[in-house]
């Protein structure tokens, strides 16, 4: 596992979802994420897991569900057509605290849009998608073998806050492929799933939180009742129209992702030093704008890069920081301007924000970024 | 770096043959990138993939100015080889590509007669065209590529594939 080979990013995200314990998958294949199903399609049976390829994207979630309550790791694959059919579901995956990684390879829409051409158009989408106010985890890679890594840490987030959580791949990350070394397996830690820490007798109840603000309902057929709802539930599982329980369900279910908002930000800077300008950037687009900051460094503009791992929970410190630092802030992303409004809230006027979008199938080029980095360093601060 | 991009029509191996040249150069200890655009079909539309072969991580995964071309198609030939440089190479089928577009180095080889002629089967022109490629860039060994390749195809096919290579290898002296 650890010789150097060609990867694609799909097979990564696949491979690392396997890695971390994935043996169930089910799902309805869709340009760019399709060869996840396949290699799903093709390895789990032989590990001993499960493959189905449901009648559509909404059965393909709901099975999904269904194999996580009953213990199972659970996998679903789509890209933005499915990833909105998907949403009811992951709303429901929030609410009845079920463990689920949706990994959704961005392709251009609105709609069937361009089905091959890569986009980022899902940002938001993947933080209010589904409906109701609910905390998300979302993940997105730059690199092959960050695919990997992403995969890992998404079942294992998924686990050990049982709740939905999102790889937000894009079709450049998705589908191209590069060299990269594997970890070895006994080098990959894997969160366990969660069981009850006593019985029914000594009190145990499925939704009881624990320290953490998660709880740790048994998993079908481990020997207790459980009942599972989309309804506001109590800590027995059942529907309540309780304000008081309401209330304290919708703010645990933020509070159990925002206690540790600061140990889920993965970022890296580059050249942050002495940087009086910064590209904040993700996903594929990061690496286009990692060789556009290199090539304007080399014209002696102070600019520097911030790449997001983590979209969701928004990194508001990491950029507070980065606004206090720079005057201005660029933002290239391959949609209409997504994941800017954030960075301008975030900023909160410390640093002048400025969108670069980019939504015509084609990826940015080095040369078209750096020359927004130009326009930064050359125009005056209003 | 070398910037490589191979384009044709949907159907003719021209991302496989991509990934092969992708992962000899990984087995002679570079970097490489290789990527593809194709249309919503599964058979014809304009098909193009890229390689990018470097001794340090490749980050823009595309190709900006490519070194190489090899057009398989009349309509491939023009839509993907406006931005080679002027030293760069384009290669083009010469029977599939009767117009060649202008450029300082044309490299004209019937790829696909040679591969029906020599091997009976157009399905082998990507092969025949991959041992053009390595004559003209030499970015990876004869020998590494015969590897790659002999990796890649079926086990029942490696022998007619060693000679698809050979073919294109020779077609230039």
């Amino acid at each position: 596992m650890s010789q150097a080979r060609l990867m694609q990013g799909n097979e990564a995200c696949a491979e690392g979802a396997m890695a971390a314990g994935v043996n169930f998958f089910g799902g309805y294949p869709i340009t760019p994420s399709t060869e996840i199903a396949e290699i799903m399609a093709k390895e789990l049976p032989a590990l001993g897991g499960t493959f189905i390829q449901m009648e559509d994207e909404i059965a393909g979630i709901a099975v999904v569900l269904g194999a996580a309550l009953a213990g199972r790791k659970a996998l679903t694959a789509t890209s933005g057509p499915g990833f909105s059919l998907k949403q009811e579901l992951i709303g429901y995956g929030c609410i009845a605290e079920i463990p689920l990684v949706i990994a959704n390879v961005q392709r251009m829409g609105p709609a069937t849009g361009q089905p091959t051409s890569p986009a980022q158009g899902d940002v938001m989408q993947a933080r209010w998608g589904t409906h109701g106010d609910h905390p998300m985890i979302a993940l997105s890679p730059w690199t092959v073998r960050e695919s990997f890594d992403v995969a890992v840490m998404a079942v294992n987030y998924a686990e050990r806050f049982r709740t939905p959580v999102i790889i937000l791949l894009d079709e450049v990350v998705g589908h191209m492929r590069e060299k990269v070394v594997l970890p070895k397996a006994e080098d990959i830690e894997i969160y366990p799933r969660r069981k009850p820490n006593c019985t029914r007798e000594e009190g145990y109840k499925p939704y009881t939180p624990m320290a953490d603000l998660v709880p740790n309902p048994a998993d079908f057929g481990t020997g207790h009742h459980i009942h599972v709802t989309g309804l506001i539930h109590d800590e027995t599982g059942f529907p309540t129209g309780s304000s008081k329980v309401t209330e304290d369900t919708i703010q645990r279910l933020h509070q159990k992702i925002s206690r540790v908002q600061d140990e889920i930000t993965h970022y890296d800077e580059f050249f942050m030093e002495d940087a009086e300008y910064a590209v904040l950037t993700y996903g594929g687009t990061a690496r286009t704008a990692y060789a556009a900051v290199k090539m304007a460094r080399q014209q002696g503009i102070k600019v520097g890069m911030v790449r997001l791992m983590t979209i969701w929970p928004f990194a508001d410190k990491v950029i507070k920081k980065v606004a206090q630092k720079v005057k201005k802030i660029l933002v290239p992303e391959m949609n209409y301007g997504q994941l800017v409004l954030e960075v301008e809230r975030a900023a909160a006027g410390q640093a002048a924000v400025i969108s670069l979008p980019k939504y015509n199938t084609e990826i940015f080029t080095p040369k078209e970024i750096c020359t927004a980095i130009e326009e930064l360093a050359t125009e005056v601060v209003k | 770096m070398q910037q490589i991009r191979l384009c044709g029509s949907g159907g003719q191996g021209v991302i496989t043959a991509a990934i092969i040249l992708a992962e000899a150069a990984i087995m002679e200890g570079k970097e490489s990138v290789q990527s593809q655009s194709y249309g919503p079909e599964a058979r014809g539309g304009a098909s193009k993939a890229e390689v990018i072969i470097s001794e340090e991580f490749i980050y823009h995964p595309k190709v900006v100015t490519p070194d190489v071309v090899l057009a398989l198609t009349q309509q491939a030939a023009d839509k993907y080889s406006a931005d080679l440089c002027d030293n760069g190479v384009l290669v083009i089928d010469e029977d599939l590509v009767p117009d060649s577009p202008e450029h300082p180095n044309v490299i004209k080889v019937p790829l696909t007669r040679l591969a029906v002629e020599g091997l009976g089967k157009d399905l082998f022109t990507n092969i025949v065209s991959l041992g053009l490629l390595v004559k003209v860039t030499g970015v990876v060994s004869f020998e590494t590529i015969q590897k790659s390749v002999a990796k890649r195809v079926p086990p029942a096919t490696i022998e007619k594939n060693m000679q698809a290579l050979r073919i294109g290898f020779d077609a230039l002296a």
